[in-house]
């Protein structure tokens, strides 16, 4: 099978008042005709990634190939080649649906005629047919999204680049969308998307990377990263901070996966859940904890993180800051965990007293 | 493994490399994006009032609250006025491809531009040309109001369009200029507040509205010999007369210094511009 995107060792550091590695000698590969998913937190290097392979952004060091051409060296003949709906939506508020769609056709250099039926075309495949002669001012944001990826459908580029395409968007607009890139994929379109949606990525991408830093920390299949994780993650909240803290003590011993307290909030990860249910509710029972809440949900991307990283996506943990450097995450967890138990001891014992 | 690739989509356009073929596609996307912003121009009711109300006013401004107490000695008031609005108009125009890349830029549709097969020159051309076609729109008005109000050019139609020529020519150049802050801006507010104090002195310490010898003689050689300023004074030439402007130059003389300023600019500010698009990231 050939290769689609290439990325080797690629490297950009942004240098301004502070210096940020945006990229830290990230690697992956896409083969043709499917769908790769970037996963990632806020500022992880997703958008960055995305710019370098559509010839936006040079890189500081790497490679990046398109369809075995270089990014960089051979920017014009990739731009005749990829589609890009970038993070936020780059349409112009002035003119209509249709005349974003035929300036792009322009752009792209395809024909007029082409340009005009292409045009009434993507508006019906989006759902915009009506609203077309409307000026963009008065779309909401969701048919500005979608008007957005139609945008980067026109020239019906071989590999899609989409940013978070459908962040900000309903779940049947989300619904309707995940079909047009099934549809694209299906007729032989290469898609690489950066999303936080763990559901997304698992419904359309056949290869995940996970990126933390702008460093690649997890590579596989859905599949395979929602088996190391566990299939399901059980939520329990609590009345107290020390009742959580027994908790997950309890729950600790329900399978492989450790819990993690926040706050009053236990949550651990399962691997058969109505039975890890059944069994944490009996033991919960036995030691005379009464639960507020109990639920079971879908693993999602910072259920990943925390299993991947030891840190969910929102903290900035010093990776190595605090001689942590050397522990595992599951070790970095327990060790956080028992910083916790301590610090809620002395409260503990003094309400005893 | 290069060779493998399917002929780009269903591109009827061959992207071949050849000199005439680029020269080829940068005028058919600088025509697509000019013709984009100015469908924006149309659309954006405040930015038609800005380029054709604001200038109205000043006019009757300077003509009935102002020109009273101004005295000039070869021509009425109004005739000196008129050539001195047109420029004045262009100019405050002219902020306009600051205000209007800064948002571009702002907006990530310049980020789309980067990433489609179009020509490299044809975001900072089409921003300039519609900048250009509206500026002939705006003088055809500022005629119109002029003539309303009185002003009576009396050297011929020829004169009267080499002065217009000269003016459009020259707030190209201010275009160019201004497409600089617009690249350096972080948003369309900083480009608009860098912007006016850039313009406010070119016009106001001139020889717009007021004779070059009514002011003080430490400032009547800036005055005199800035670019805005020689731009007024060979239009005023071009259009009413050299009499018109109280220097004693001909008017061979003022346009010359005019052309001189308005390539000067255009050397210096384009390859600035295009610098600043390429570095913007
Ligand atoms: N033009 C820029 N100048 C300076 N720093 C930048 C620039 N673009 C991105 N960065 C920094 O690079 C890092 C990676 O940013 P990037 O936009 O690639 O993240 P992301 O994964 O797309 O995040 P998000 O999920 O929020 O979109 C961030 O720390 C960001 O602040
Ligand atoms: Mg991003």
């Amino acid at each position: 099978m050939r290769l689609a995107i290439e990325v080797e060792n690629l490297q950009k550091t942004f240098k301004g008042k502070r210096m940020v590695r945006a990229l830290d000698g990230v690697s992956f590969a896409v083969p043709e005709g499917t769908v790769f998913g970037l996963l990632g937190p806020n500022g992880s290097g997703k958008t960055t990634a995305v710019r370098v392979l559509t010839t936006i952004l040079r890189a500081d060091g790497g490679s990046a190939r398109v369809l075995g051409y270089d990014v960089q060296k051979k920017a014009a003949l990739v731009r005749t080649l990829i589609g890009l709906a970038g993070q936020y939506a780059a349409v112009d508020e002035n003119l209509t649906g249709r005349e974003n769609l035929q300036m792009v056709g322009n752009l792209n250099h395809l024909p007029r005629s082409f340009v005009v039926r292409r045009a009434v075309e993507l508006l019906d495949q989006f759902n915009l047919a009506d609203a077309g002669d409307r000026p963009l001012k008065t779309y909401s944001g969701g048919m500005r999204r979608r008007l957005d990826l139609a945008a980067a459908l026109v020239a019906r580029p071989t590999v899609l680049f989409l940013d978070e395409p459908t962040t900000g968007l309903d779940p049947q607009s989300r619904n309707d969308l995940w079909e047009v890139i099934e549809r694209l994929v299906g007729g032989g379109t290469t898609v690489l998307l950066t999303t936080q949606y763990l559901e997304e990525a698992d419904r359309l991408a056949s290869q995940l990377a996970v990126i933390d830093h702008g460093r690649v920390i997890a590579e596989g299949t859905p599949e395979s990263m929602k088996a190391d994780l566990g299939a399901t993650v059980l939520e329990v909240g609590l009345p107290s901070i020390e009742d959580a803290l027994r908790t997950g003590a309890i729950l600790d011993t329900l399978g492989p996966h450790a819990s993690l307290v926040t706050g009053t909030l236990v949550e651990v990860t399962v691997d058969n859940g109505p039975e890890a249910a059944m069994a944490g509710l009996r033991a919960l029972d036995a030691e005379g904890i009464r639960p507020q809440t109990f639920n079971l949900r879908e693993p999602s991307l910072d259920d990943v993180f925390l299993s991947l990283t030891g840190h969910r996506t929102e903290d900035e943990v010093a990776e190595n800051g605090d001689g942590d450097g050397g522990l595992s995450p599951r070790q970095r967890r327990k060790k956080i965990r028992l910083e916790q138990l301590e610090a809620a001891l002395p409260v503990a014992t003094g309400e005893l007293a | 493994m290069t060779t493998a690739v399917a002929e780009p989509t269903v591109s009827g356009a061959p992207h071949s490399t050849g000199v005439m073929s680029n020269l080829h596609w940068l005028a058919s996307d600088t025509a697509t994006l000019t013709r984009r912003n100015l469908l924006a121009v149309t659309r954006i009711p405040e930015a038609l009032f800005f380029s054709t109300v604001q200038p109205i006013m000043f006019v009757l401004l300077f003509r009935y609250v102002f020109g009273g107490a101004i005295h000039t000695d070869a021509t009425s008031y109004v005739n000196y006025l008129l050539p001195g609005i047109f420029v004045q108009t262009v100019a405050f125009g002219s902020v306009s491809t600051s205000i209007g890349l800064a948002e571009d830029l702002q907006k990530g549709i310049i980020e789309r531009f980067r990433a489609l097969p179009m020509s490299r020159g044809a975001v900072l051309l089409g921003r300039t040309t519609a900048d250009l076609i509206r500026n002939v729109f705006v003088i055809v008005v500022m005629t119109v109001v002029g003539l309303l109000v009185g002003f009576r050019p009396s050297t011929g139609v020829l004169s009267y369009l080499a002065g217009v020529l000269l003016i459009l020519f020259f707030a190209y150049a201010l275009s160019w200029g201004f497409a600089i802050v617009g690249l350096s801006a972080p948003n369309s507010e900083t480009a608009q507040v860098m912007s006016f104090p850039l313009i406010f002195p070119l016009t106001f310490i001139s020889a717009a509205f007021v004779p070059l010898s009514s002011m003080p003689s430490w400032l009547q050689g800036f005055a005199t010999y800035q670019p805005f300023s020689v731009t007024v004074s060979a239009c005023r030439s071009l259009m009413v007369g050299p009499a018109s402007t109280g220097t004693g130059r001909s008017t061979s003389f003022w346009v010359v210094q005019s052309l001189l300023w308005t390539f000067g600019l255009l050397i210096v500010f384009i390859p600035l511009a295009i610098r600043k698009y390429r570095t913007r990231t």
